[in-house]
């Protein structure tokens, strides 16, 4: 290995990702862009939901209940008498559900029987769900109110995010997607680019070795990818609100660690395909969607199909976004950090060994 | 306009998609094995949950209490733990969902007929299932001592509240929208790439045609595995059907022009398939992420919220969904398809104009 | 002494032989042609001998070293230039000379007068800050030289660097590679361009995988002495041409200016004599052109069967026309009030170097381009104003073969049909008509990628005639396409012209300029000058080829 080929290919590179607007495109602008859309778009916060509240009574018990409804931030209420007023609403999608408070409301109250129903709209079936946990809290703080006895209290605590905002959890988890977007789909790009305009073939017939092509590729876009995390952290914390409880030098280590198969991923898609078009698509398949969709990001891996969990395994996203959650809610928590570290650095050693095997310093086919 | 020009740019355009075998296969397959997958994987059920239980409390209420919970079924496994440290780290390590904290006055409190308290320690790193699994817990607590509980909850058009009677259908829209979005924005580029692009400007077809010959293909593409996804959904997932066919046929065939106008903006702007692959996804990413399918409109900033109404994809949502699960009305049908039709012309009549300034 | 040595090299790429046992010396201090028709194995060769493939069978040494074995030694004794130089675009000149500077360690005290001395040597210094992107042809590829030879390689290896560069790049590039030589650097040039092969110490002539000829080729052209005659006559000289090409004891025929240029098959008894009949005959010195063809069996004849079908054009009027026609990009004047006329047919050429505003202004003939001022007329109407049925009236053959790779042969041309507005029966007819004319039947299923250069230019063809344009727009219509390929491609057009189509075509080829009845040689965005070739060429002096012809006029105006 050669340090000064090393860096002439080093410097080669930094200057094309300098003056590729695309690059620039991914590296810089459409991160800033999801993570604006992971901020404020896509909230699981449950704030303002569309409920009908259908007061079949005018006793002052009902009323009091009607009123708790309205006064909760969860819920912005319309008020109906009767449940054929509301139940049009719901099938076109106007209110996510409506609580019936009965004309009995009274007498059942007294007799200690079902007081209210809840109806839901279950074609949404998480918001479903929201309504009706968040209606059962406000019907058992109002019992509370009253000194009427519930069997068993709880009381929730929610930690490293006391006020439940999805944001801080979905912010650190976007950093994962960017990264994979920098890593395995720039580095694919810029390899099968080389394949196609001829270039490769001219560095193959110079002194230059494998390692040191393949190394001067990886240095530049692992600096960019530190540089991404970089910027995103800062917009996480100071635009986007959320707390970094670990500290910076970790959060690089975890960033960096994640690079490597992130990295190792583009290179294999690369040697593969010489072609741009199939590695963006292969780059997309392989790392984009598995990283949004199999990494715990936004879907629980626990509640998956036990084949599905297996190929989560594989997927270093998984680890990364475990591990950005623990640095930026909890802290540096080593013994899940470095678990998760030695994984991805397992799955990168894999990739680059399989990428490694697959270039050859030959345009044999 | 001539007839046998028209037909000549559409046939060919449909071969190059669809005369080589693998390039067929990259046009199908991937969206189908999606759909496959994203049915199992995405889903917001909580279910297999690891939670861990520190009891103080000697009496049998508590165990009584616990061994409820343990047998519930979003719950797999619950880890006892002896100290608030074993306890905290669960937490920090993100190894459970959530913790019970029984204190030791659970029984007492019980016998009495007072209200006992337990503290639920949920991990603010997974809100949203802690939230969902907090809901359970309550239901249960509610309805100790073979009480009713003062609540009854109904959920309609899905009374089990499947996941997959949500994601299939919405995945239908989702997944042609980016066929149709890819297809289009590829369409002119490619033949700028190819050369192409030249031979047929200097033939007698006029500007019109183009622009519809690669509309029809891709409207058609579009269109057919829009269709064939919603046939899996209703043969393959079992997705029970209460709607209208035709209005739902009309709509998706509304909505894949809308995307296909937006797609050929992408053409008419890109130089390379490389910058028509980005762009494409670079749009629509962003569409899907603010048409409510991750998370309901209304949940958003107010401009967002504009923003997602003038999405074709925010309306076909709301008409897929209710098609199948709601027998959403014809008038509920309406009042979502004119959103699309004017996003069509908008889309369509814009792709038009910077097509026509790109050709001179 | 000899740089290189091959014996019995065998490669092949699954079912393709692409080298079946090639043995030869190559010598150091000396330029060696490599020389073929498309497809005849130069590339596979070269890359061999660059370490970049493995040898199936046989055996290679390049600077004592062999190729695969020792391969990171062999990188520091050998330079290789691919045919598509792998310049990065988005680098300058100054940094892609640095970045291979670096790759093969130059020593940091050379450095300096290393980059210096190349530049000079290239004539690059003004543009080193320039991107390698915006570098015009020529310039690319003397870049792709310079950093070829940084280290002053034992061998050097060049993949067809004459493709694409017009004559006066060209002479620079060959100005430097013969510096070289002089060296001791042992110089190996692929080329199908076969002006440049006779120009070579040595030639290697291949085809279809096997050497035929190896040594001077002076050696080879002597073969042909007395085979050569130049005949001219007072009529048609295209008619002559099929006239003399339907012999059979002649082997090959050309047109050259006003006059046929024949080579008799041998053997040939009171050679001239034969041919006294048609015309004024007189003795041409042989080149080693005619060698080429000779041995590889001759020219493909005079006939064209597509020509044949095609009835004659009736319209009269000048075809195509421009006046003061001006495009601006910028503050750069691409084309700068260029005016001319092509009339009914004739054969007009447009020349010039690179980055002249040949294509400009062609493009601006065929409607693709908008004028900033000025207009131009195809068969009298403003094409701009997009009049469907003046366009139906020309053809159009762009320079990459505009073909779908993704369709079939058969779909292309059904598709082209369809699109020029042709149905049912007719259009069937008319597809029929195209693919007896240029014998496509047995490819008709294959994808345009798979084919030979020399079929894709004839599906492009015949997809640019299917509906028989009585106006043709060829931009540099047979660029990288071999010797025998660019005949049979003329003697279509030839057999067009004389059904009355008018022909417009840009070129980088001499002897196509050749055959051209008026040619209008364009330099920085304006046309210096424009005659018959005859004329041109006896401007440049008495005797003077196309090709120095050409560099006169370029040189006579810039310097004046």
């Amino acid at each position: 290995m050669a340090s000064r080929r090393l860096l002439a290919l080093v410097k080669k590179e930094s200057l094309q990702i300098l003056r590729d607007p695309s690059a620039m495109l991914i590296a810089f602008v459409l991160p800033v862009l999801l993570l604006f859309l992971f901020a404020y778009a896509v909230s699981l916060d449950i704030r303002q939901l569309h409920l009908g509240v259908v007061l079949q009574t005018d006793s002052a018990q009902a009323r009091s209940l009607a009123a708790e409804f309205a006064g909760t931030p969860y819920f912005r209420v319309r008020p109906a008498r009767d449940r054929r007023e509301v139940e049009p609403l719901l099938v076109r999608g106007e209110l996510k559900g409506y609580v019936l408070i009965p004309a009995d409301f009274d007498r059942r109250l007294a007799r200690g029987e079902p007081l209210v129903q809840v109806v839901t709209d279950g074609t949404q079936p998480n918001t479903a769900s929201f309504v009706a946990g968040y209606a059962r809290g406000v019907l058992s703080s109002w019992l509370a109110e009253r000194g009427l006895s519930v069997p068993v209290m709880l009381v929730p605590r929610f930690w490293f995010n006391p006020e439940v905002e999805t944001r801080r959890f979905l912010v650190p988890g976007a950093i994962a997607i960017i990264m994979t977007m920098i890593g395995t789909l720039l580095t694919a790009l810029v390899v099968a680019r080389e394949w196609e305009r001829g270039t490769m073939e001219a560095l193959l017939s110079t002194p230059a070795r494998i390692p040191e092509i393949l190394l001067g590729k990886l240095l530049p876009y692992f600096a960019l990818g530190l540089v991404a995390t970089l910027g995103s952290t800062l917009l996480a914390i100071h635009v986007f609100d959320v707390p970094l409880r670990g500290s910076w030098s970790t959060l690089l280590l975890v960033s960096a660690c994640f690079l490597v198969p992130a990295l190792g991923q583009g290179l294999v898609i690369s040697a593969l395909a010489r072609n741009q078009f199939i590695a963006a698509q292969a780059a997309l398949f392989s790392g984009f969607l598995p990283a949004f969709l199999l990494s715990g990001f936004l879907f629980e891996i626990d509640a998956m199909p036990a084949p599905i969990r297996w190929l989560t395994l594989i997927v270093p996203a998984r680890y990364f976004i475990e591990s950005l959650h623990s640095v930026f809610l909890v802290g540096d928590v080593w013994p899940l950090l470095l678990r998760d570290m030695l994984a991805m650095l397992a799955i990168g050693a894999v990739m680059f060994a399989l990428a490694r095997a697959r270039t050859r310093k030959s345009l044999e086919p | 306009m001539n007839a046998s020009r028209l037909l000549a740019q559409v046939v060919k355009e449909l071969l190059s998609l669809l005369r080589d075998p693998r390039a067929r296969a990259i046009l199908v397959l991937p969206p189908l094995l999606q759909l496959l997958i994203f049915s199992f994987a995405a889903t917001l059920e909580v279910r297999n949950a690891t939670i861990a239980v520190f009891n103080e409390d000697p009496g049998p209420a508590a165990e009584a209490f616990i061994a409820e919970v343990s047998h519930a079924s979003f719950v797999g496994e619950v880890i006892r733990v002896h100290d608030s440290g074993h306890q905290r780290q669960l937490l920090e390590q993100g190894r459970v969902l959530l913790a019970l904290h029984i204190p030791e006055t659970f029984s007492r409190d019980r016998l009495a007929g007072a209200p006992a308290t337990v503290q639920v320690l949920l991990n603010g790193q997974k809100a949203n299932t802690a939230q969902v699994a907090l809901g359970y817990l309550e239901a249960m607590a509610l309805a100790q001592d073979g009480r009713v509980e003062p609540l009854v909850t109904r959920h309609d058009f899905n009374p089990n509240l499947i996941y997959r009677w949500y994601v299939v259908p919405s995945l239908s829209g989702i997944l042609s929208m980016f066929i149709a979005l890819v297809v289009t924005a590829l369409s002119i580029a490619r033949e700028r790439e190819l050369g192409t692009f030249d031979q047929l400007l200097v033939s007698p077809t006029t500007p019109l045609e183009i622009i519809l010959a690669k509309c029809l293909p891709a409207v058609l593409v579009g269109f057919v595995m829009g269709t064939v996804m919603i046939n899996a959904a209703l043969w393959l997932f079992q997705v029970p059907f209460t709607g209208s066919l035709a209005w739902l046929a009309l709509a998706l065939l509304l909505f894949i022009v809308s995307v296909v106008g937006i797609g050929l903006m992408v053409s008419a702007i890109a130089e390379t398939q490389q910058q028509a692959i980005l762009g494409a996804f670079a749009l629509g990413v962003p569409m899907v992420l603010l048409s409510g399918f991750a998370t309901p409109v209304e949940n958003m900033p107010v401009p967002l919220q504009w923003l997602a109404q003038a999405i074709p994809l925010t309306h076909f949502l709301v008409i897929v969904q209710g098609s199948f699960l709601k027998a959403l009305p014809a008038g509920a049908v309406i009042a979502h398809l004119w959103p699309m039709a004017l996003a069509a012309v908008v889309t369509l009549s814009a792709a038009t104009f910077v097509v026509r300034r790109r050709l001179h | 002494m000899t740089a290189i040595v091959l014996d019995d090299v065998h490669k092949r790429f699954g079912q393709a032989r692409a080298l079946r046992g090639i043995s030869a010396r190559i010598a150091a201090g000396r330029l060696t042609g490599l020389v073929g028709p498309d497809g005849a194995g130069k590339t596979t060769l070269i890359r061999l001998m660059a370490g970049l493939l493995t040898p199936d069978q046989g055996q290679l040494r390049v600077a004592g070293l062999d190729p695969v074995q020792d391969s990171e030694v062999l990188a520091e004794s050998v330079g290789y230039m691919p045919q598509r130089f792998g310049l990065y675009e988005d680098l300058t000149v100054q940094e892609n000379l640095h970045l291979y500077a670096e790759l093969r360690g130059v020593a940091k005290a050379d450095y300096r007068a290393t980059l210096d001395r190349l530049l000079a040597f290239t004539r690059l210094e003004p543009f080193t800050d320039r991107l390698a992107g915006r570098l015009s042809g020529g310039m690319k590829q003397k870049l792709g030289l310079a950093c070829a030879l940084i280290t002053s390689p034992k061998v050097l290896l060049l993949d067809e660097p004459g493709v694409g560069v017009d004559p006066v790049s060209r002479q620079d590039l060959w100005r430097m590679v013969q510096a070289l030589t002089g060296e001791g650097m042992a110089v190996v040039w692929a080329t199908a361009y076969l002006e440049e092969a006779e120009q070579c110490e040595e030639v290697l002539l291949m085809n279809e995988g096997r050497l035929h000829f190896s040594g001077r080729p002076e050696a080879l052209t002597e073969r042909l002495r007395h085979r050569c005659f130049r005949l001219a006559s007072a009529g048609d000289k295209r008619a002559l041409l099929a006239q003399v090409l339907a012999r059979p004891d002649v082997r090959d025929a050309t047109i050259q200016g006003e006059c046929v240029r024949v080579v008799l098959a041998e053997g040939t008894t009171g050679a001239g004599a034969a041919l006294a009949s048609l015309g004024e005959v007189s003795a041409a010195p042989p080149r080693f052109e005619d060698a080429f063809i000779d041995l590889l069996g001759g020219g493909p004849g005079g006939h064209s069967p597509l020509a044949d079908r095609m009835p004659a054009v009736t319209t009269r009027g000048d075809r195509v026309s421009c006046r003061h026609l001006t495009r601006r990009f910028g503050d750069f004047v691409a084309a700068d009030d260029v005016s001319f006329t092509v009339r009914p047919g004739e054969i007009m050429g447009l020349l010039g170097p690179n980055g002249a505003g040949k294509s400009t202004t062609f493009k601006m003939l065929c409607g693709l381009l908008k004028p900033s001022s000025g207009e131009a007329r195809v068969a009298g109407v403003d094409l701009r104003h997009g009049a469907s049925d003046a366009k139906l009236r020309l053809g159009y053959m762009a320079q990459k073969f505009s073909l779908y790779g993704l369709l079939s042969v058969r779909q292309n041309l059904s598709f082209y049909a369809g699109v020029y507005g042709l149905r049912g029966r007719e259009k069937r007819a008319r597809i029929r008509e195209m693919i007896e004319g240029f014998q496509l039947e047995p490819l008709l299923d294959s994808a345009p990628d798979q084919l030979s250069l020399g079929f894709k230019q004839r599906l492009a063809l015949a997809c640019a005639l299917m509906h028989r344009p009585p106006i043709l727009f060829l931009d540099e219509p047979t660029s990288g396409v071999d010797p025998i390929t660019r005949r049979e491609f003329w003697t279509h057009i030839n057999g067009l012209v004389s059904k009355g189509v008018t022909v417009l075509v840009t070129t980088h080829f001499m002897d196509e300029a050749e055959y051209c009845d008026r040619v209008a040689l364009m330099y920085r965005g304006r046309v210096i000058a424009l005659d018959t070739p005859d004329a041109l060429k006896a401007r440049a002096g008495q005797g003077a080829s196309m090709e120095q012809a050409f560099i006169h006029l370029i040189e006579a105006q810039a310097h004046g």
